[in-house]
């Protein structure tokens, strides 16, 4: 990449601003779901019988299978809410920051 | 083309007449057909609109995030989710869910972490990522082994899958079948390239979605609707009783559970075949939305997988379901319990249906692997490495010229591992794809003290480990070289493996204080700037 393209853009505030905003929210979401996904892992290398806690005295299903369902659903939301905001706000700034080293370009 | 096509048909036909103890099925076969002559038809006009390399590799970046959705989501009901995790849940109830969830859980985090950045760094595969700073020829030959590894071990658990379904299906020979969906697969790719791959991905994702919700309609629809009631009959049926609905002895100590959770997690961000559908698309943002629709679609995929899965156990091991057991195993073995089940709900033009979807389900994933697999040949290793002159033309030529060897390596391999389990297979597939391949793209995207010398040593030590590890562990070293004891207890080796690389790859970078080392240190800032804003992206649309 050219030099003077790099340092114009590094020099941008915006520029900034887009880094730190999307990597610290990446990062939220992602120790987020790291946490759900060991957590579920660990307890069943851990804990194993808390899997087979039966729902209610008169049912034979277990805790184990909500659990397994919400955390398919909530990789599936945490997805839309990082998507949501990546392709508005962040695509945003860097349609910003595009424009202002248009001569550049 | 439709020559070879109907050479293949007539003879595959002569094969079915030598019939073994299973009758030929007429509705089966036409639905093969159908479906094969369709793809056929959309490989001819993909054919004609692939001119260049770009075209060949990426379908010339012009698929809209939607479609490219299907498409991944289409990559990763391959065969071994399909029939491998039915055939799990129906073997061990709610183990086969564990792999499940460690398949999906990685989508979220290579979007967050990744996705972007690939889609701005790279042109044909993840190694233009790698490669982008750091040494070409080291990188690529690098990068270039850790995906023929993948492609070849994932590529062996779909043969599997189509050897044993149209051995169901006919009576046919395993080994004719194993042959036949090598050579679909190196017609589709070598004539249609990424775009002819990826409408025969898409169209088998949209078949597989409505097939498997038919047969999860009908399985609660005996239940009236019951989840609850479906598992009592589950439970009842299955031998190992009530222990099938939490987790058993599939994962029997901390540490395998550790190992295969990162396996299928950080594996999942290492698929050369998954990375390269993020350049078939125009832009960042669709690449994003691909995502979206790719999480989407196979989360409903998995939720209805294990409703499947649980009626396979409930209407299999019944009495009427005898008829599909021979010597108390179940014909085809336990990744044929899906089918089985089709023909139990549906009759034969159900079984008909869910057999073309799953043969199309495996030759969809096999030709995104060898595209892959050729892609890592011809562009990484003939273009940046051997020959930077190339044209276009050469490159495309080396492609097909490594789909025919990808095609033949894999129907050898498919023969020889006849009897492996093919959930199983894929999970060492993503054990090696996480310890060789993610390692290095990660520390590539985000580490600006990552040098050349450190990723290809770390790099290939992560590489070696994993597949070192998978042949001394319990299911090569006991299993196929039939020792007796393994001298690595671990079956799934991610932990150790991929540990190693990243310890490597620092350690490596941290000593190396060589010139060049300091130029590609240099280096990362624009690659930064490039990664994040999307600034000279290869394809990129201009706003």
């Amino acid at each position: 990449m050219d030099k003077e393209l790099v340092k114009r853009i590094k020099a941008n505030p915006k520029y900034a601003e887009l880094v730190s905003k999307r990597s610290s929210f990446a990062i939220k979401l992602a120790v987020f779901m790291l946490v759900i996904y060991y957590g579920f892992v660990l307890t069943i290398a851990f804990n194993r019988e808390f899997f087979a806690t039966k729902l209610s005295a008169e049912s034979v299903m277990t805790v184990a299978w909500p659990i397994a369902v919400t955390i398919i659903l909530i990789a599936f939301i945490t997805t839309i809410i990082y998507v949501v905001k990546a392709n508005g706000e962040f695509e945003d700034l860097e349609i910003a920051i595009k424009n202002d080293a248009k001569d550049l370009l | 083309m439709l020559k070879i096509f109907t050479l293949l048909a007539l003879s595959s036909l002569a094969l079915f007449a030598a019939d073994g103890e299973k009758a030929l099925n007429i509705n089966a076969v036409i639905m093969f057909f159908i479906f094969i002559v369709g793809t056929m038809g959309i490989t001819k006009w993909a054919a004609s609109k692939t001119k260049s390399a770009s075209d060949f590799y990426t379908a010339g970046g012009g698929i809209s995030g939607f479609q490219n959705g299907l498409a991944i989501a289409g990559d990763y009901m391959s065969a071994a989710s399909f029939l491998g995790i039915s055939g799990m849940i129906f073997l061990h109830g709610f183990d086969g869910m564990i792999y499940a969830i460690g398949f999906l859980v990685g989508w979220p985090i290579i979007l967050f972490l990744m996705a972007e950045k690939l889609r701005n760094l790279g042109k044909f595969t993840f190694a233009d990522i790698a490669a982008y700073r750091l040494g070409q020829k080291e990188i690529r030959t690098l990068a270039a082994f850790g995906s023929i590894s993948v492609v070849i071990l994932y590529l062996i658990a779909q043969m599997v899958g189509a050897g044993k379904l149209i051995q169901v299906l006919f009576g046919m020979e395993y080994e004719y079948a194993v042959f036949m969906v090598g050579a679909l697969m190196i017609i589709y790719v070598t004539f249609g390239g990424m775009l002819a791959t990826t409408w025969v991905q898409i169209i088998k994702a949209v078949l597989l979605l409505s097939g498997v919700s038919f047969m999860a309609v009908m399985v609660l629809y005996h239940f009236n609707f019951s989840f609850e009631s479906l598992a009592v009959k589950a439970v009842e049926n299955h031998s190992l009783g009530e222990a099938i609905l939490s987790p058993g002895g599939f994962i029997s100590d901390p540490i395998s559970a550790i190992s295969l959770g990162m396996a299928l997690m950080l594996g999942t961000a290492g698929l050369p075949h998954v990375l390269m559908r993020f350049f078939t698309v125009g832009n960042a943002k669709e690449a994003r939305k691909s995502v979206v629709y790719a999480t989407g679609f196979v989360a409903y995929f998995w939720i209805i997988i294990t409703i499947v899965g649980f009626g396979a156990i409930a209407f299999l091991n019944s009495a009427e379901g005898a008829q599909y057991f021979v010597d108390g195993k179940l014909f085809g073995g336990s990744n044929m319990a899906s089918v089985h089940l089709s023909h139990m709900l549906g009759g034969n033009a159900f079984l008909g249906f869910i057999s073309a979807v799953a043969f199309a389900t495996i030759l969809a994933v096999v030709s995104g692997l060898t595209l892959a697999g050729a892609s890592a040949i011809s562009h990484d290793i003939y273009a940046n490495v051997i020959n930077p002159n190339a044209t276009d033309e050469k490159v495309v030529k080396i492609s097909k010229i490594t789909v025919v060897l990808v095609g033949i390596i894999g129907v050898t391999l498919g023969i020889a591992f006849e009897s492996q389990n093919i959930a199983y297979m894929v999970g060492l597939a993503f054990g090696i794809a996480a310890s060789a391949n993610f390692p290095i793209l990660f520390l590539s995207i985000y580490w600006s003290r990552l040098t050349t010398r450190g990723a290809f040593i770390g790099g290939f030590m992560g590489l070696i480990t994993a597949v070192a590890l998978v042949i001394l562990g319990p299911n090569v070293w006991v299993q196929i070289l039939g020792n007796e004891k393994a001298i690595f207890p671990y079956a799934h080796p991610a932990l150790f493996s991929v540990t190693v690389a990243f310890v490597s790859i620092w350690f490596f970078s941290k000593i190396d204080t060589s010139d060049r080392a300091k130029h590609e240190r240099e280096l990362f800032r624009g690659q930064n700037v490039r990664a994040n804003t999307g600034i000279g992206a290869a394809g990129a649309v201009s706003h």
